[in-house]
Parts: structure tokens; C-alpha cells; sequence
């Protein structure tokens, strides 16, 4: 069914679109928390009618629409990159993938961009209320179109609620809701944007302590940390549940995931987590060149299977578990898939020969063979496994996916820190002697971006080789266009993100220099 | 209720969601028409910012109405998605850049320690301006004149040329049509600064430069929709689905589908009735009726491209490749499931519309711009 194609051209395609979604990824968090966090600032306004939270309200919403602008130009060349330079999944799959776009076009961006234009331009046009109400749908449409996209990312980490139709060469959606509730869906989505929570958390504690350092903005500083430092503290809570309901998820339908998340070679009943621990620069068997062993590592014990199965002596599989199979523990090898793979290429060209060849009682045979739960269960769900040829390919990148998982996890627990400090600190109004402490938090603030962008290497390196799980080898999702095609727009976007990501830079800094209105938003 | 309605006739449903967008965003594209015109009008600092302004307080709709274009045709119609997305790849690719280079424009242009300048910025509008609306227009000529790929048995593209696309601008045909976009979009948004613009100077010279792109505009748009009742198309027959060339196609289209004939001719008296009111009778109101026209013309287009057994993208490379709403849709359960989504478009439309009028109820003027309340 699918060709081979040039991996160079491969690599450029992932490499354009991993540019794209990691300067999208830049701008997106910070709009989906700070969205929030304006509206809480506005409905204490609303509420107490103090100027100081209208002020504050608005300084912050001028940092989130510098923010924001560019949030979205990365945005729309991530929605059409998936056609540009992945046709043959956007056919694949299209008939799942392309409803949560168009629901999320439809639902949400309508709402986040009529209301936004109310948000920033309406504060003498429309009622205090209407103005509010627009805030609050702002921080709604924005988040609620990270759910669809979302639902559309877990739908390739977990494919479910569809069926396989030769006819057309596709996956058909059988059912919305599971795709919609499907439980890698939902703690993709609460893990994400409550990520982004975090993130802007840290951002606003970050800038307000910035000012505290400069003595400048007291009062509007430490309200600030206070109101991020809350909705950051339970952001986190959040985060952390989630992302535990993620890890389970991982361990259930991406083991492979997990194993490299872990750096786990050899599977192991009451398996330890690693807290610490560096990979070794050379590979660890002489059979595979992507294994790795981690040295120097500190280890909970039976951690990875209690958070992974709720059983401290639960068998969690290595990566050579899922190779090479393991029978005691029912985990099957990469032969048998692949075999069965082949079965389900061979049957798809098969029914294809007999439809071009006229012969409609074999296609209709076929079709119904092919389209039957027997064999969509146990044949077409290993349909990548027969363009896979070297079990090699199957392993992910073991450096990026272990750093990438542990520091974000690590990062993850110095942010709870900082929110727990900063709300005893500022409840007590000794923040402001405590410089060091200030410091760290403005320091923190690249951490933070660090961090997310860590989750996203985790998520799309741990999963490779595959753009749909276990269907679609990345391999075989390219556009056929000529790499040199895909090289030329690299580098143009590279330069244009790049570009604009300084102007962004220097032009947040400046405003956040230059301090809050007396009346509102910043001074120009 | 949703899942008792046919198959064939979700697809045409469909088909006319997706022409609705595309009208919604040719009419909202006055964004782009308008940022074409910054220098021509705006003869000043000031009133370049009051038409960055108002301008400003709507590009996010169409950006937005881009978006849900796209995101609409991959949900609905996934194989033209795959086919022309990642086959007219540099066309696409130079639409996208300059809506890159929109977003961040208004956001930026005169925020301090902007580091490209405020040119720079009103630089990348006019690009915006004219490739946005160029290029969408040249590409949706494609609909009528084809394009030169062909599918494999599984549905996978290869484009015939290695222009990826910018093959296109070789048919004048698709150009006129780019072109009708670009000076309609512009006499919109000239119609859009009288009807926004508390100012003298800038409602005189909108008015003068009405005429001159409103005849550009019927030179284009005349020679498009003359030459589209002249050429042959591209009909399959739904039973068996095979292909054929059929002369003056879209001229009988219109003729076998005479409410799409309605629609369309009312579509072009309302945009020549709003141009008129515009530059003899009360000035302001005129964009509503152009704006309305340019809907159902557009409309009316997609519909003629789409319906009455015509391949909405052709294959001049090989026929039996192209593409209808028969054979490149999604599945019926995709179909029907996000026909339920569409029943909230009313909605969308009704807090747009509400929306709208909060923020333009008053015309944007000097004191505005020179107060302290948020501005681009």
C-alpha cells in the first residue's frame, strides 16, 4: 500500500514540522494560562471595583497579546502543514483527524478571536460585565481548541474508535465518543494545558518578581505572584495527577514508550524508578545501536510498576521484552507482528488486484474479511509492522526520550516549590527581602519553557516510528515532493520564526521594562 | 434526525458549508485588500494607523475563517486536502508565509523596541495584501481549469510537474480569478474605511479609488465568469463514476441549477448596488451590500464548481483522477457527526455579528487614536 520513500526526504519533512510545533509550543502555553489568569484579575475588578486589578488586568493582557500574535502565525502552518508535507496521512486518517480540526475551527478559534477583539479594544464599548464575560470566553475558546487538537494527537498515539475500509485505503471513524473520551485523550489534554497553566504561572511570578528586585510596581507585583502562585500551586496538582493517568496510559498502549522513558532494556517484575541517572554514550548491546544503559542512577524501587499497573510487582516490559517478545508475561515479539502485518498488506494488495481485475465476488469477499472485527483486531492492527524491515527501527531515540522525561519531571517538582514558597512569602509580605528567592523565580522562567517543550520530545520522540501507533510508520506519511523542497522551506521558516521570535523577545521585554499604565495597560 | 438524511446528501451539504466558508472568506479578505491600500490611502502617520486600526479589529476573523476553511475541507473532503496540499505545494507554501507575516504585524508595528521597524511591518500587510489574495484566487481557479496530478488505487497523489503548483499562474484563466479577488477585496475595504473612519481625507480618496479598482474589477471578474460559460469541465456520472469532458459545462450547470443562477445574479447586483450606493447616494452603508453580494457570488461559484455531477478538481493530467464530492469525502458517520457540529454556525454567527457591532459602534477618529485605549 504505502511506498518507500527517500528517508532524507523523511527526516526534512519531520524536521519542518518539529520546527513549526516547537515554536508553536513556545507561544501556545503561555495563552492558554495567562488567559485565565486575566480573567481571575478581571473578575476581582469586576467585583471589588479597585483600579489597581483593572491595571493589573490590563498590563498583563498587553504581555499576552504580543504573545498570542505569534501564537497563531505559527499555528496556521501548523494546521496545513499536515497536508503540504503529509498527504498520504492526511488521507489515512483524514476522516478522523481533519473532524476535531474542523469542530475546533467551528467551536472554538470563532470564539477566542471575536472576543479577543472585545478584550482588548471594548473596554469603553461594551458594559464592565460584557467586557468580563469576553475575558472568560477568551480563556474558554482558547483552551477549548488545545482539546481538539489534542483529542487529535492522542488519536494517533492510541487509534481507536475506527475501522480500516480498503475500499477507500482509510481509517473510518465508528465512533466519536470513543476517540473524544478516549482515556489517552483525556489525560493528554488536562496534562497539557495544565502544563500551559504552569508555565504562565511561573511567567507572571517571574516578571512581578523582576519588578520587585527593581522596587518598582509593589502592589501590583504581589498580587500578581499571589493570584499566579495559587492558580499555579493547583494547576500543578492537577498536572501531576494527569500526568500520572498518562503514565499509565504509556505503559498500556506504548510500552515501547515507557521503556525508553525509563531506559528499561530488560523488562523486570516490581520495576524501580529512576530519579537519576545519566545514559551511557555507547550502546549496550551488540545487536542494536539505538540500546542504551543508564549508569549512575538513583532508583525507587518498584515505583515504574506501581505507578504503571497500581502493582508494585506488576512485570513492567524492557525494550528486548518487546522485540523479542515474552511469553511468560504475554508480550508479543516484533516477528509475530510484523507477520501479521504482511497479512494485512498482502489481503489490502490483494483486494485491490481483484477489484482492478473486475472480479466483484472476490472483492466483495475480501472487503468483508478485511472489514471483519477478527481481522481488524488481530491482522490490520499490526498493518505498520509490514513495512517495518529492521526491528531497530522499532526502538526510539533512548537519549532524548529518558533526559527529556526525567528533567521534565524534575522541573515539574522545583515549579510546586516556587508557587508554595511564593504564597507563604507573600501571605507573610516578606517576599520582597528575600532576593534570592526572587531571583530564582525570574530565573525560572526559561525552566519553564524548557519544560514544556521536554513534554512535547517525550510525547513524539517516545513514539517513533510511528505517526499513527502500530498503522503508520512516519516513513510512509511524507508528501512526494523533492527534498530539496522541503529543505528550501525549512529554512525559510526557520529564518521567519527565528526572526520573529526576537522581534516577540525584544518587544515583551521592553513593555514588561516599561511597567503598567497608571490608568491600564502599558505605556507606549 | 441528522442520521436519517442520505449520504449523497450530506456530501452536498457539506459541499455548501465549504462554499459558505470560502464566501465568508473572499468577503472578509477586504482585511487583506485593505492592507494593500495603506500607502494609497493613508497619506500620513495617523491615518495609516486609523486604517491599521480598523483594519485591525477584524483580521483575526479572517484568519480564523482561513483556518476553519482548511480545517473544514480536511474534515469533509480529506482527499483534496491530501491531493492539493501536498501537491500544489509552493502555492501553498506562499499563502501560508504571508499569513505569517500578517499575524504578528498588527501586534508589533508600532509597539517600542519593535526591532524590524514599523515599515518593515506595514511591508509585510501589503505582502499579506497581495499574495494573500492573489494566490487564494489563483488557487481556486484550479477548481475550473484543473490541475495536472494523479491518484494511485490508493488514493495517494503525484504531481505531474515539478512546479508543485506555480503551474497555475500559467493559466490566465486562474489569474483573472486571483485578480477579481485582489481589486474586489480592495474595493471592499475601501467601501470598509467610509464606513469605519471618522475622517475627511481618507472617505475621499476611498471614494476615488472606489472607481478605479471597481473597474479593475470588471475587466477581471467579466473576463472570469465569461470565459468560465465558454469552457468545457469535467462531469461524472454517478453510477458508474467515470469521467468525462463536457462542453460549456459550468454555463449549463447554471442553466440546470437556475436557484445557483439566482444566487449568483443577485450576489453581482448586490456588490454593483453597494458600490453605487457608496459613490452617489448615502456614503457608509455601501459594503453591506457589497459585502452581502460578494457571499452570494462566491457562493454561487463553489456551488457551480461543485454540484450537478461537475469534478470540482479536475486532473488535466489524467481525468479519471479528479476529484468530486462523491469520491474525495469523508465517511457518512464523519459526515454526519459533524453535521450535528455545524447546527451551532447560527450561533457562531449570531455572537460574531453581535460582537461586531459592540466594537464598531462608534467610527474610529483622531482622538481615538491619539487616547490612551488599546491600539495597533
Amino acid at each position: 500500500m504505502f511506498e518507500s520513500i527517500d528517508l532524507s526526504l523523511v527526516n526534512w519533512s519531520r524536521a519542518q514540522f518539529a520546527l513549526t510545533a516547537m515554536y508553536h509550543w513556545l507561544f501556545v502555553p503561555l495563552t492558554l494560562g495567562t488567559t485565565f489568569i486575566i480573567a481571575i484579575m478581571e473578575s476581582i475588578y469586576v467585583k471589588t471595583g479597585n483600579i489597581e486589578w483593572k491595571k493589573m488586568t490590563k498590563f498583563w493582557m498587553t504581555l499576552f497579546g504580543i504573545n498570542f500574535a505569534i501564537g497563531v502565525a505559527t499555528g496556521i502552518i501548523l494546521e496545513f502543514e499536515f497536508g503540504t508535507n503529509w498527504s498520504n496521512y492526511s488521507w489515512f486518517v483524514g476522516d478522523i483527524f481533519g473532524a476535531p480540526l474542523a469542530i475546533e475551527g467551528i467551536m472554538a478559534f470563532f470564539l477566542e478571536s471575536t472576543f479577543i477583539a472585545v478584550m482588548f479594544f471594548g473596554w469603553n464599548k461594551v458594559s464592565p460585565k460584557f467586557h468580563l464575560a469576553s475575558s472568560w470566553l477568551v480563556a474558554i475558546g482558547a483552551n477549548l481548541s488545545a482539546l481538539w487538537i489534542l483529542v487529535a494527537n492522542a488519536w494517533m498515539q492510541h487509534p481507536i474508535g475506527t475501522i480500516f475500509n480498503p475500499e477507500t485505503a482509510r481509517n473510518e471513524m465508528t465512533s466519536f465518543w470513543e476517540v473524544l473520551f478516549s482515556p489517552v485523550a483525556i489525560n493528554k489534554f488536562i496534562h497539557t494545558v495544565t502544563s500551559g497553566f504552569v508555565l504562565s504561572s511561573i511567567f507572571v511570578i517571574g516578571v512581578s518578581s523582576w519588578f520587585l528586585l527593581r522596587k518598582r510596581h509593589h502592589t501590583l507585583a504581589k498580587k500578581s505572584i499571589l493570584v499566579a502562585a495559587i492558580f499555579g500551586i493547583v494547576s500543578s496538582m492537577v498536572l501531576i495527577y494527569s500526568g500520572d493517568g498518562s503514565a499509565r496510559q504509556v505503559a498500556k498502549v506504548q510500552p515501547m514508550k515507557l521503556a525508553a522513558m525509563e531506559g528499561l532494556n530488560d523488562g523486570k517484575e516490581g520495576a524501580g524508578l529512576i530519579l537519576f541517572g545519566i545514559v551511557s554514550p555507547t550502546k549496550s548491546t551488540e545487536d542494536s545501536e539505538k540500546m542504551k544503559e543508564i549508569s549512575m542512577k538513583i532508583e525507587v524501587p518498584k515505583l515504574l510498576s506501581l505507578m504503571a499497573f497500581r502493582d508494585q510487582n506488576a512485570f513492567v516490559p524492557g525494550i528486548n521484552d518487546l522485540l523479542t517478545g515474552n511469553e511468560k508475561h504475554g508480550v508479543m515479539s516484533v516477528a509475530e507482528k510484523k507477520e501479521r502485518g504482511d497479512v494485512a498488506v498482502r489481503y489490502l494488495t490483494d483486494y485491490k488486484e481483484a477489484k482492478k481485475s473486475g472480479n466483484k465476488v472476490l472483492t466483495d469477499q475480501l472487503k468483508e474479511q478485511i472489514m471483519s472485527d477478527e481481522f481488524q483486531t488481530n491482522y490490520f492492527k499490526y498493518l505498520g509492522y509490514g513495512y517495518i524491515n529492521n526491528p531497530d527501527f522499532l526502538i526510539p531515540n533512548i537519549p532524548i526520550t529518558f533526559y527529556s522525561f526525567h528533567i521534565m519531571v524534575m522541573l515539574g517538582m522545583w515549579f510546586v516549590l516556587i508557587f508554595a514558597l511564593s504564597i507563604w512569602w507573600v501571605v507573610k509580605d516578606t517576599i520582597e527581602k528575600r532576593r534570592w528567592f526572587l531571583w530564582l523565580a525570574l530565573l525560572s522562567i526559561p525552566l519553564a519553557y524548557l519544560a514544556s517543550e521536554l513534554g512535547w520530545l517525550v510525547a513524539e520522540f517516545g513514539r517513533q516510528p510511528w505517526v499513527i501507533q502500530d498503522l503508520m510508520p512516519t516513513t510512509t506519511a511524507v508528501s512526494k515532493i523533492s527534498k530539496e523542497s522541503v529543505m528550501v522551506t525549512f529554512i525559510l521558516f526557520a529564518l521567519i520564526f527565528t526572526t520573529l521570535l526576537v522581534a516577540e523577545v525584544s518587544i515583551m521585554i521592553k513593555q514588561i521594562k516599561i511597567g503598567p499604565k497608571e490608568e491600564g495597560g502599558t505605556e507606549q | 434526525m441528522i442520521a436519517a438524511i442520505s449520504y449523497s446528501f450530506l456530501q452536498e451539504y457539506w459541499w455548501a458549508i465549504i462554499s459558505l466558508l470560502g464566501s465568508l472568506l473572499v468577503f472578509l479578505m477586504f482585511v487583506q485588500g485593505g492592507q494593500s491600500l495603506l500607502y494609497t490611502i493613508g497619506k500620513t502617520e495617523l491615518q495609516r494607523t486609523m486604517l491599521v486600526n480598523t483594519l485591525g479589529r477584524k483580521w483575526e476573523f479572517t484568519f480564523t475563517t482561513l483556518v476553519t476553511f482548511g480545517g473544514a475541507f480536511f474534515a469533509s473532503f480529506p482527499l483534496f486536502y491530501a491531493t492539493s496540499f501536498g501537491g500544489a505545494y509552493w502555492v501553498w507554501i506562499g499563502i501560508l508565509i504571508s499569513f505569517i507575516l500578517q499575524a504578528v504585524s498588527y501586534e508589533y508595528r508600532t509597539k517600542p523596541a519593535n526591532i524590524l521597524g514599523t515599515k518593515t511591518f506595514e511591508v509585510f500587510l501589503i505582502i499579506n495584501g497581495l499574495l494573500g489574495t492573489i494566490l487564494i484566487g489563483t488557487a481556486v481557479g484550479t477548481f475550473f481549469n484543473g490541475a495536472q496530478f494523479s491518484l494511485n488505487e490508493y488514493n495517494q497523489v503525484t504531481w505531474q510537474t515539478p512546479w508543485r503548483g506555480l503551474e497555475a499562474v500559467l493559466t490566465f484563466h486562474n489569474v483573472a480569478l486571483g485578480l477579481s479577488v485582489f481589486t474586489l477585496s480592495r474595493v471592499l475595504a475601501l467601501q470598509y474605511f467610509m464606513n469605519t473612519i471618522d475622517n475627511e481625507e481618507i472617505v475621499a480618496r476611498s471614494k476615488k479609488h472606489i472607481w478605479y479598482n471597481t473597474i479593475a474589477f470588471l475587466v477581471f471578474f467579466l473576463y472570469f465568469v465569461g470565459w468560465l460559460c465558454l469552457k468545457s469541465g469535467l462531469t461524472y456520472n454517478p453510477e458508474t463514476m467515470v469521467v468525462d469532458v463536457e462542453r460549456f459545462k459550468y454555463f449549463h450547470n447554471l442553466t440546470q441549477m437556475p436557484v445557483v443562477l439566482i444566487i449568483f445574479l443577485a450576489g453581482v447586483v448586490l456588490v454593483l448596488f453597494g458600490i453605487y450606493n457608496d459613490l452617489f447616494r448615502k456614503q457608509g452603508k455601501g459594503i453591506w451590500f457589497s459585502g452581502a453580494g460578494t457571499i452570494l457570488t462566491v457562493f454561487a461559484l463553489f456551488l457551480l464548481a461543485g454540484y450537478n455531477n461537475t469534478c470540482y478538481y479536475p486532473s488535466i493530467y489524467d481525468h479519471q483522477s479528479s476529484l468530486n464530492i462523491r469520491n474525495s469525502s469523508s465517511s457518512e458517520f464523519t459526515l454526519t457527526v459533524m453535521s450535528y457540529v455545524s447546527l451551532l454556525i447560527p450561533f457562531v454567527v449570531a455572537y460574531i455579528w453581535y460582537a461586531w457591532k459592540s466594537i464598531n459602534n462608534k467610527k474610529i477618529d483622531k482622538s481615538e487614536m491619539e487616547g490612551n485605549s488599546h491600539k495597533y
